[in-house]
């Protein structure tokens, strides 16, 4: 009210201060209203999601307890000998390592290059029509939706076992996402040098090349990156329903109890990730910074 | 006059930066040479070029065929109640990772945790919990807390706590200092220059993340089942397994409706809630 002070007396200020009031009184009820509808949102879910506080500090020990056991015991006078007896498997889950990297690195660049031709029909302005346009982007949210693990399951139904049904999978939940992230960028493009290369003649092919191309591809390059990050941890992890790398090797591991060998692969596929973000990280820095200059 | 010299002086400035930005055009080339090889290389080792793929490919058409009627209606409350499970999961590992990535966030980012050692501590374990994927730390909380979807909510908040404390840490470390050297003018404390020049500016930023991650996260807990942390996901690989792909393609179906659903009130919640945030922020 203290904002109203000096109209105060005056008709005019009088009205002021009584449409503040109101919306005052308006907003803090909506914020109530949405505070409420949230506090509803979380108990709903706690109790669908059987959130059980009791069972949650029961168990929270055990989380210790299991990654205690993936560590052998290490003595630090024979640390060389308890580390090379630890990871007696080493060159044979670097290969299997090797190959999930490459299973990613294949399937991010099928599925950017599949979402890059996507991109154009799903893209509001560049399409050729609405029917096109709605089309592509349905079938662009089906691959993106429907989990890489799920079309692996049936990948592998087709391909058999082994990393091909993986690099499937993978590519084709990447061009889903990718068709999307890159359709974005696309819209967002400046059409004033598009219209420039129309009004001179140009076909759709050289649109695309010289006028949208130089637009969007430091944005592309940047999402591909990212996207290499995230399908190098579904790559560690598409072996557990028989679709190559190092997947299978963990959830053997883990399912026949040889904890040591676990957790040899986990802190492997742990220190991989690390490097892998570190290294595409400070690319995707410097090729952004490079498209502001 | 003033104009000129500063015309000048930006051109200036973006010769320099297009002579020295561009990496060797021959170095280019290498890099680019190397990359088709090595995937010519990947398609080749992984059969995609070979007898393999086109071997599977009538198989796969066989798969297609069968999931087209979508079968086992009579499932359906089961697999409602299940994927009402599904979206509780995310919901709740989103909240409780958020909540755990607040003052982790603030302890991983530059310039509210100065001690640099610190600082780099802590980023560093975030990246540790984020650097293993969900279905693992499914894996291990399910061997904590048993079966069920409490595993799940557990996974999806330990893989979030990690993924949101860095990406808040960055809106953090991105923030225009000026609103905080004003607060500090005018004699604020620590927590208040945080509360009015801080919050305001990466509030916005922070929701517009956290919500983004629940998208994220309502796709990833359609999987968990498969190892036993709750949810649609231990139906679906259920009946992929025995190879039922009709009544799977049902359980898909159902899936894409959920996230479609998901994503649109998420949309919707970033509008009204971001824009709410901006005018916030103009305000104070």
């Amino acid at each position: 009210m203290a904002d109203a002070a000096p109209l105060e007396g005056s008709a005019r200020g009088q009205a002021f201060a009584g449409a503040l009031a109101r919306h005052r009184r308006r907003r803090s009820l909506r914020s109530v209203g949405a505070a409420a509808s949230f506090a509803t949102a979380v108990l709903l879910a706690a109790v669908v999601g059987g959130f059980d506080p009791a069972r949650l500090i029961a168990g929270l020990p055990r989380v210790g307890e299991f990654l205690d056991l993936l560590v052998p015991p290490l003595r630090p006078d024979h640390l060389l000998e308890d580390l090379g007896e630890w990871y007696w498997g080493f060159s044979k889950w670097l290969a299997l390592l090797a190959d999930t990297l490459l299973m990613a690195f294949l399937a991010t660049a099928l599925g950017s290059l599949g979402g890059a031709v996507a991109s154009f029909p799903a893209a509001a302005n560049l399409t050729p029509g609405p029917v096109t346009y709605w089309i592509s982007r349905r079938l662009l949210e089906f691959a993106r939706a429907v989990p890489d693990l799920v079309f692996a399951i049936v990948f592998v139904f087709a391909f058999g076992l082994g990393p091909l049904a993986g690099v499937l999978a993978i590519a084709l939940h990447s061009l889903g996402a990718q068709g999307k992230l890159f359709a974005e960028a696309n819209e967002n493009i400046d059409m004033k040098p598009l219209e420039g290369l129309r009004a001179a003649g140009a076909s759709p092919r050289e649109e695309i090349v010289y006028a949208v191309l130089p637009q969007v591809l430091p944005n592309w390059i940047s999402f591909t990156f990212w996207r290499f990050e995230v399908n190098v941890r579904s790559a560690t992890i598409i072996g557990f329903v028989g679709a190559g790398g190092i997947g299978l090797e963990l959830y053997e591991a883990l399912r026949l109890s040889y904890y040591d060998d676990a957790g040899a692969i986990l802190v492997l596929v742990a220190l991989t990730v690390f490097a892998i973000d570190g290294a595409s990280e400070a690319l995707r820095g410097r090729i952004m910074q490079g498209a502001r200059q | 006059m003033e104009a000129a010299t500063a015309e000048a002086e930006r051109r200036q400035r973006l010769a320099r930066a297009l002579v020295s930005g561009r990496p060797d055009p021959w170095l280019r080339r290498l890099a680019l040479l190397a990359a088709v090889a090595l995937l010519v290389f990947a398609a080749m080792r992984f059969d995609l070029i070979g007898a393999k793929f086109a071997a599977g490919l009538p198989k796969l058409a066989d798969a297609a065929s069968m999931m087209v009627p979508p079968r086992g209606w009579q499932h359906l409350p089961e697999w409602l109640n299940a994927l009402a499970e599904t979206i509780a999961m995310a919901f709740m590992g989103t909240l409780l990772g958020a909540i755990a990535a607040v003052p982790l966030g603030f302890a991983c980012a530059r310039n509210t945790l100065p001690l640099r050692a610190l600082q780099f501590g802590f980023r560093r374990f975030a990246d540790s919990l984020r650097s293993l994927d969900h279905l693992i730390w499914a894996i291990v909380f399910v061997r904590a807390v048993g079966l069920g979807p409490l595993a799940g909510i557990m996974a999806i908040a330990v893989v979030d706590a990690g993924t949101l404390a860095k990406l808040y840490s960055e809106a953090i470390e991105n923030v225009d200092r000026r609103p905080l050297e004003g607060a500090r003018s005018t004699g604020a404390s620590e927590p208040e220059t945080i509360r009015w020049g801080l919050l305001p500016q990466v509030l916005p930023n922070m929701l517009a993340s956290t919500l983004y991650m629940w998208e994220s996260n309502t796709r990833s807990a359609t999987i968990l089942g498969i190892v036993g942390a709750g949810g649609i996901g231990y139906q679906l690989s259920d009946r992929l397994r025995v190879y039922d792909l009709g009544e799977a393609s049902t359980i898909i179906l159902l899936i894409l409706i959920a996230v479609y659903a998901i994503d649109l009130i998420s949309a919707r919640l970033r509008r009204v809630l971001i824009q709410g945030g901006e005018s916030a922020a103009r305000l104070a």
